[in-house]
């Protein structure tokens, strides 16, 4: 997840992950279901913070199936050349961008442990994985695992560039303020961010 | 390697032969050529190019193809001086004094103690018939001609051009069985077993490079009977524009203006009719060397009738002079696996022969002590390589040169006609060492292929193997932006500059020995794993042979007889025999595999067999379990006794059983289980199986009417003689359409005898018949053994999508698997008749024994280690590997993961699982590969790591 932010971070608009077919990779550990995984929870987490999941595509092929890399890199390129640049395309401004993705990458660390305790997958088909990201269930334990600290993690690059007042905050991650207090309240419990009185604000702690 | 040289005569005997050798000038010193080939600029004499078909122009000094070996120039008799004594420009023009025109023949003797015979084939000259109008009609070309004209190496660069206009042609007819499948004087009677799947890569390819071509091949039976040629026959038929159209066919005539061509066919729907081609490709079949009776003459050993070698049914790889092997085409016609199997194997019957002065010539190689550079800040040399014209030609390379000099921490850049040849790597080396080179970039193809070269150069060179980097200019840029030259420059510039990011961030790795146990064991006591163990312990090891059956033999031990005669039976009885007597081998009866754990040069496998529980320590494996029957569901197989399976057939003709050698009709219906959506495999020998029951049927009862219903008779190779035998003696042949296959009911004859009513849609005919059978023999699939998951799952190898265990190159390395130290051999890997598959068993034999003949194995050194400081000891990584090569271990600093580095592959997902990155795999780091991502993007001053570096 690192490496595809790094490519999002450096301005690019796309990024595509190759793999080898399901079930055919060269090594038993099958690492092909774990980028599968990692890349719908990453649409997940795109879709979260506004950007069109559609920016990221995996596909499974052989060494052999040449066609298949070309017309998937063909239509992958069309499609994101369809879509526009990263961001502007989304409404988003360059700032806020670079600030959405740090705060991504900032919670790699805890969104790996998350993935192993809540969200790992037995090795099944491509089907039974496509069907738990999309599950009612996976989106109650997004929510309560990488949704309310991406959010956290938003408020707080936020913040970090000035304080603000919630209702700002609400506006720029497109959330609704009583949300945003929600994490604001659960931050100031762990001392992360104090309300600036005289500001009427909320910064820092 | 002796090139150029031709063998005189052939004294002596096994062991000690005495070979005098005939070298022919080439009026270039080999040690000085460089290959630069400004000698074949200069040249001014123009000839046919024999390599590109004649269809271009080369110089009478010449290389003879781009990946020659060695890749250096010979003047040919075309040459100027050679034959008028005048020119001698290229004595001029060499840098390096490399022409000689004095050179003469050369005579030597040397003293062998074997030889393999690998004369290959020769494509068949249509030229000597004139109804192919071949040399007549500038537009007809052979599929030789055809495979360089799609070649980028070839007459037009890769463009498909027609002789008469240069134009591209977009209509093209492939005719099949040129030269092969005819009794007619100057043709092979042979399949050539080779010609369909050519002919669909070459409709592949075209409609690669045209996506409008329009494609129709004339063929008979299409026989796509090898591993996966099924789903590729399938992936081509339904290609858009592409016909094939099963008919025989004249070449009328050539359009006097335009030069196309047209073609007489006829088809059952339309009858005959004529259609007009831009160009007509003749799939031309495979026949013996041009030389075959002077090279049995020279080599004492005997030609069968269609001139290629004599060979033993039971061991195809010895021929009737002892201490001289057969391989590959001269065997006969087959394809890229089959001469693999037989040149390994025909090199381990060798070691069988040779095995008491195994080693007595070796050397050990030394390399020069490793340079500490851990101090030195990183001075990067990048070579970039011309690949002949497959990067030099799209790639500015020396655009591409000057701007790798003005990037930081580049020392030096240059650029090199082909970085693999002798010369290259050696300047490579040499520069490392004169310049103080600490890191070396090859610009050049996919480190896949000679990654492993350019290690051992940079190794040469005083430095770490692990200070290469490749960057790959040619798979990733010139093959395909062949078009886009100016961007594929630029690209080739940011490829390079990626490569130069992570070369600044690279260590300095160490590999390590392990030792070699020097055991086997074979999986499997079939013909193809006692054959393979017996080739192994006559090459003293020892080998475990497990069987899961009580007696050894496999499927073997139902087949009676094989199509040229050979009684399977007393030949599985000597083989048998041979096993038990042989005091190396240990046999496991009613074996079962347990556990296998392990890794190349040191497996431990338990078994549990009649011997109850053994852990048995091995080197290498070879897996041999052979494959099983389908019971079939259709034709009434299991309701009628009469339904029965062709292995059953054989059986009980063999038992001269009344019920059968007696029937007055019998019916067989061939691919019964394959060839369809759940195995969509042809099973390979079934249409021999029949034609050979057929055959042995019509000897005992004479009278009896056999039909044998099929789709595409696939009696590839020199089985096509029986099958021609088969008809003629009335044995009736009718194709069926898998849309419509045969119906099989119970009923009663005309005269009121109960039989089994077989219905079936004749095609040629066009209606329906009705035959009456007293006996219905199915040819039923052959499918994967029911060990195989296990097995699979046990040695951690993979299977292909039908089922059967997938090599690790289909063509290249057919008796290995991607995971090292194991082998496969016989049905296990697919389907295949008796002397493929002894062809096979001594293939893994070889390979067996290159690795059991060494007394250590190389590690890699990019495996996995753990920054303890930075491990929570969480377990992820531990729970990821499942080759189980992390294990927690007690520090002073507490519960601790630590990689087994013997047993890690390298494949990192460990590091993608640690929430802290303490684990990371060594050359393949994620800062390393973070600045590739950097650097791809980026202008290089701005690079993090570079400044770190500086």
């Amino acid at each position: 997840m690192e490496f595809v932010l790094r490519a999002f971070s450096n301005g690019m608009d796309g990024v595509f992950l190759g793999g080898c077919r399901l079930n055919e990779c060269n090594y038993i550990t099958h690492g092909n279901y774990h980028a599968l995984s990692m890349v719908l929870l990453f649409k997940k987490i795109m879709e979260r913070i506004g950007l069109n999941p559609e920016r990221i595509k995996i596909e499974f092929m052989s060494g052999a199936e040449a066609n298949i890399f070309v017309e998937t890199v063909n239509g992958f390129v069309r499609k994101v050349k369809e879509l526009g640049p990263l961001g502007q395309a989304e409404g988003i401004s360059e700032a806020q961008l670079k600030f959405k993705l740090e705060a991504i990458s900032r919670l790699v660390p805890y969104i790996r442990l998350v993935e192993r305790e809540r969200l790992r997958m037995p090795l099944g088909s491509e089907d039974s994985y496509h069907k738990f990201f999309s599950s009612d269930e996976f989106e109650r334990l997004f929510n309560e695992t990488i949704g309310d600290k991406l959010a956290i993690s938003q408020i707080i690059s936020l913040l970090r560039e000035k304080p603000l007042p919630t209702a700002e905050m609400a506006k720029s991650l497109g959330l609704t303020p009583s949300e945003v207090s929600k994490h604001l309240n659960t931050s100031s419990r762990q001392g992360l961010v104090r309300y600036d009185e005289s500001q009427k604000c909320f910064a820092l702690a | 390697m002796l090139t150029y040289t031709e063998v005189n005569s052939v004294e002596g005997e096994a062991g000690d032969f005495k070979v005098s050798l005939t070298k022919k000038p080439r009026y270039v010193i080999e040690d000085r050529c460089t290959g630069c080939t400004i000698c074949v600029e200069y040249c001014p004499a123009k000839y046919p190019d024999q390599y590109n078909q004649e269809i271009s122009m080369n110089k009478a000094v010449h290389i003879y193809f781009a990946q020659a070996i060695p890749l250096i120039t010979y003047i040919d008799e075309s040459c100027l001086y050679l034959k008028e004594k005048k020119c001698r420009i290229c004595e001029g023009v060499c840098k390096n004094n490399a022409i000689d025109l004095n050179q003469t023949v050369e005579r030597k003797d040397i003293q062998v103690g074997a030889i393999i015979l690998a004369s290959g084939i020769e494509p068949f000259d249509p030229k000597t018939k004139k109804e192919y109008r071949y040399g007549e009609f500038a537009n007809v070309v052979t599929s030789m001609d055809y495979e360089r004209l799609l070649c980028s190496t070839g007459p037009y660069q890769g463009d498909i051009l027609r002789a008469s206009d240069m134009k591209h042609p977009h209509k093209i007819a492939w005719i099949q069985c040129i030269g092969s499948r005819r009794v007619t004087s100057g043709d092979n009677s042979y399949c050539s077993a080779v010609c369909c799947t050519y002919t669909q890569k070459q409709v592949i390819v075209t409609k690669d490079h045209d996506a409008e071509a329009d494609c129709t091949i004339f063929h008979n039976d299409i026989r796509s009977y090898g591993k996966d040629f099924e789903r590729f026959f399938e992936r081509t038929d339904k290609l858009p524009g592409v016909r094939f159209i099963r008919s025989y066919t004249s070449i009328v005539k050539e359009d006097p203006i335009t030069k196309n061509i047209t073609i007489r066919y006829s088809t059952t729907e339309d009858g005959v009719k004529e259609e007009e081609f831009d160009m007509v490709v003749l799939s031309v079949g495979l026949t013996p060397p041009a030389d075959a009776a002077s090279i049995a003459d020279k080599y004492g050993i005997k030609l069968n009738s269609h001139n290629f070698c004599e060979t033993n049914p039971v061991n195809p790889m010895i021929t009737n002079r002892p201490g001289v092997f057969v391989s590959g085409g001269f065997q006969g016609p087959v394809d890229i696996p089959e001469s693999v199997f037989s040149a390994s194997g025909a090199s381990s019957q060798i070691g069988e022969l040779l095995n008491y002065r195994r080693g007595n010539l070796a050397r050990e190689r030394i390399y020069p002590p490793e340079r500490d550079v851990s101090g030195e800040k990183p001075r990067i040399g990048i070579f970039i390589c011309h690949c002949g014209a497959n990067i030099g030609r799209i790639v500015n390379v020396p655009e591409t040169v000057e701007y790798c000099k003005t990037l930081p921490n580049v020392v030096h850049a240059q650029e090199q006609l082909f970085s693999c040849a002798t010369n290259s790597a050696k300047e490579i080396s040499d520069m490392t060492r004169e310049k103080g080179l600490n890191r070396v970039i090859v610009a050049a193809c996919s480190p896949r292929t000679l990654e492993p070269l350019f290690r051992d150069t940079v190794r040469e060179a005083g430095i770490n193997q692990y200070y290469l980097e490749m960057a790959n200019i040619r798979e990733h840029n010139s093959w395909v932006h062949s078009k886009e030259k100016d961007d594929a420059t630029q690209k080739a510039k940011d490829i390079i500059r990626k490569s130069l990011a992570r070369a600044c961030l690279l260590e300095p790795l160490q590999e390590f020995d392990l030792p070699v146990n020097k055991a086997a064991l074979v999986v499997g006591g079939g013909v193809a794993g006692m054959n393979c163990a017996l080739s192994i312990a006559r090459q003293g090891h020892e080998v475990h042979l497990l069987e899961m059956d009580s007696e050894l033999g496999g499927i073997a031990r139902r087949i009676h007889y094989t199509l040229d005669g050979l009684d399977v039976q007393e030949y599985l009885r000597d083989l048998i025999r041979n096993v038990y007597q042989n005091h190396l081998i240990y046999v496991y009866h009613n074996a079962e595999i347990t556990d296998a754990s392990g890794y190349v040069g040191n497996f431990v496998t338990r078994v549990k067999s009649e011997k109850g529980t053994s852990e048995i320590k091995h080197g290498a494996a070879v897996i041999a379990i052979g494959a099983d029957l389908y019971t079939p569901s259709e034709y009434l197989y299991g309701q009628d006794d009469r339904v029965i399976t062709h292995l059953d057939l054989e059986d009980r003709v063999n038992k001269g059983d009344e019920n059968i050698v007696n029937a007055q009709s019998l019916v067989m219906i061939q691919c019964v289980g394959c060839r369809n959506e759940d195995r969509n495999y042809c099973s390979r020998i079934c249409c021999s199986q029949s034609v050979k029951n057929a055959l042995k049927l019509k000897d005992v009862n004479p009278d009896m009417d056999i039909y044998i219903l099929f789709r595409d008779m696939r009696t590839y190779g020199f089985n096509e003689d029986y099958y021609r035998d088969a008809s003629n003696r009335d044995i009736k042949f009718i194709r069926f359409e898998p849309q419509e296959p045969p119906e099989v009911e119970p009923g009663e004859s005309d005269e009121g005898r109960p039989v089994l009513k077989v219905t079936v849609t004749d095609f040629v005919l066009g209606n329906k018949l009705l035959l009456d059978a007293d006996i219905v023999s199915l040819a039923t699939a052959v499918i994967p053994s029911e060990a195989t998951k296990n097995v699979a799952s046990q040695f951690k190898v993979t299977l292909s999508p039908d089922g059967f265990f997938k090599e690790a190159h289909v063509k290249l390395r057919p008796v290995e698997f991607g995971t090292d130290g194991v082998y496969l051999c016989g049905m296990a890997h697919y389907p295949k008749f008796l002397r493929e598959t002894i062809n096979q068993a001594y293939g893994a034999a070889g390979r067996v024994l290159t690795l059991l003949s060494r007394d250590v194995v190389v590690a890699s050194g990019s495996v996995c280690e753990v920054d303890e400081n930075k491990c929570v000891s969480c377990g992820a990584c531990i729970t990821a590997c499942t080759y189980g090569a992390i294990d927690f271990y007690e520090t002073p600093k507490g519960r601790k993961a630590r990689v087994n580095s013997v047993l890690c592959k390298g494949d990192g997902l460990c590091n993608t699982k640690c929430a802290t990155n303490a684990i990371q795999l060594k050359h393949f780091t994620d800062e390393e590969l973070l600045s590739e991502i950097d650097a791809a993007f980026t202008e290089f001053e701005d690079l993090l790591p570079l400044k770190r570096c500086c």
